[in-house]
């Protein structure tokens, strides 16, 4: 469909370009003064010696929470497995021993492996566990490694991070 | 030809050479460090001797650094005695438009303590002008010199085999030579003026009666326009467009290649700087400093003498000098951060269809004033 491109309406004035470009360089000059000379209006922040806070729900890297004696929280429901949308949490259940107090109770993860390369960051696994086995509160980033496979985190390593405040316990969410 | 004026001639050189090859490299921390501020970044200063930073400007020294080590690349098609060329003639003529211009009045060794009751040109066994070539034809020698240019421009892009390059190198031809058209058109009213071609008498002229700007403001935004676009630098910076053809007509040139490319389009900034000063601000003129010392004149009296000697006359004037040439410097950084490039088209249209007939017009209406006036 034809149609007009409308041109922005100039007067003689602003047309003749050389008032408006002192106007321009006023403008330009008023930056650099104020930042030479007085508050500086930059917003850099020098990264790897000043960082800015994180807000308190920021998505990490995720962890596995601990019981009160050490042992996983997750109970191997196969929850957050499935509601993760990238595929990235590969989870092997297994029995307790009969002599465990826990056996004929509980699953528990054998292996518990996520892949931080494939993980979006969504979050659906920490809605999903009804345990609050597993968590992204730790506010870290993957570190940078130097093959794929070592971002592939298994159970135990994943255990042993705590959130931001140290914690690696959680309560149980069934116990009031 | 006495060995004090050969002596005298090759330390000016001396001075010049450093003042301008210290000036551009000082022009690539000038332009990043500005724009950080004119843009509200903080800019380079990560660089640094320990815990010295000197505000980025060791980021000066690695940039020298690297551009010395880096691998000079040759295409492998390219004509390698032009692509070895291209970079020299571009920079030659940026070096040796400094030859001509005077930076200072006459300065005269045996008497620097006393008072100067010559004037600021004269001669004399110990007397030496703050020029390294005094020169009749000085106003054509940098228009010469100017035109020049172009050369290595187009053999840059012509050698490299690239055609990036060539569609550059067109773009700065083509733009270069549309504008030294109006360059020296603009500067034809300050002849017409200043009734000579020698510099250093353009800039006496102005030194007894008023600063070229007050006569020729139209010449003044003519020649800036016309010198920054012949600089090929924003607002005229068509040669080169990253989104269109890189980095243009020296897209195939690294290490010091490039950085004569680089440091010779820094440098255009200070020569156009120390031109616009020459003839427009008076070159190293001070207001009421004459070569005798302080003046305060009313029209039909002298008010107010104080005589200084010599040797402090020509330090402040030189001073002078360097203070209009930092501000024409500091403009071009300002406007170059300003504003948005123009498109080809409009490029040209300024050029050919406002710019140079404004030059023409100045012309005559300079031509008709004097005419009547005499």
């Amino acid at each position: 469909m034809p149609y007009v491109v409308r041109r922005p309406d100039r007067n003689l004035w602003e047309q003749s370009y050389v008032p408006e470009t002192v106007r321009g360089l006023g403008v330009t000059l008023r930056h650099f003064f104020r930042n030479v000379f007085g508050r500086r209006d930059t917003v850099t922040l020098l990264y790897p010696e000043r960082r800015r806070p994180y807000p308190p729900r920021f998505r990490g890297l995720h962890r596995l929470t601990q019981r009160d004696d050490g042992a996983p929280r997750c109970t191997a429901c196969m929850c957050c497995q499935t509601a993760c949308p990238a595929e990235c949490i590969h989870i092997v259940a297994g029995e307790y021993p009969p002599e465990h107090p826990l056996a004929h109770v509980e699953k528990y993860p054998v292996e518990f492996w996520i892949d931080e390369l494939r993980c979006v960051s969504c979050g659906l696994c920490v809605e999903a566990c009804p345990c609050d086995a597993i968590r992204m509160d730790t506010g870290l980033h993957p570190r940078p490694v130097e093959a794929r496979s070592h971002l592939i985190y298994e159970r135990n390593l994943l255990l042993s991070i705590s959130d931001t405040a140290g914690n690696v316990h959680t309560a149980n969410p069934r116990k009031k | 030809m006495t060995a004090f004026f050969i002596w005298t001639t090759v330390l000016k050189i001396a001075a010049f050479v450093l003042f301008i090859l210290t000036g551009g490299a000082l022009m690539v921390w000038v332009e990043r460090r500005l724009s950080a501020m004119m843009q509200d970044r903080i800019g380079p200063q990560r660089a640094n001797l320990g815990r010295f930073r000197l505000w980025g400007l060791i980021h000066v020294v690695a940039d020298g650094l690297k551009m010395m080590v880096k691998e000079d690349f040759i295409p492998r098609r390219a004509d390698r005695l032009l692509h070895a060329l291209a970079p020299i003639l571009a920079f030659f003529p940026v070096v040796v438009t400094f030859a001509v211009v005077p930076f200072g009045p006459t300065l005269d060794f045996a008497h620097l303590g006393a008072v100067n009751h010559q004037g600021p040109l004269f001669s004399g066994p110990w007397a030496t002008t703050l020029q390294v070539a005094t020169i009749d034809v000085g106003l054509l020698f940098v228009l010469a010199l100017a035109g020049t240019g172009v050369v290595g421009a187009v053999l840059a892009g012509a050698a490299s085999d690239n055609r990036f390059s060539l569609l550059g190198s067109l773009r700065a031809a083509s733009q270069m030579i549309s504008y030294e058209v109006t360059l020296g058109a603009s500067l034809v009213g300050c002849i017409l003026v200043f009734g000579t071609l020698r510099i250093e008498q353009m800039v006496l002229w102005q030194h007894e009666h008023v600063w070229g700007i007050v006569v020729q403001p139209l010449a003044f935004l003519l020649f800036l326009v016309a010198g920054i676009a012949e600089s090929k630098r924003v607002p005229f910076d068509l040669p080169e467009g990253e989104s269109e053809i890189v980095a243009g007509y020296f897209l195939e040139y690294s290490g010091m290649k490039f950085a004569m490319f680089y440091l010779g389009e820094l440098m255009e900034i200070v020569v156009l700087a120390i031109l616009l000063t020459v003839f427009f601000l008076g070159g190293w003129d001070v207001p009421f400093l004459y070569a005798d010392g302080l003046h305060v004149d009313l029209p039909f009296r002298e008010v107010w003498v104080w005589s200084w000697p010599h040797g402090v006359v020509v330090l402040v004037q030189l001073f002078g000098f360097t203070v209009k040439v930092g501000a024409m410097v500091f403009l071009q950084m300002a406007l170059r951060w300003t504003l948005p490039r123009f498109r080809y088209d409009q490029l040209m249209d300024l050029g050919w269809k406002v710019l140079l007939p404004l030059a023409l017009g100045n012309i005559a209406v300079t031509a008709v004033v004097l005419a009547a006036l005499r």
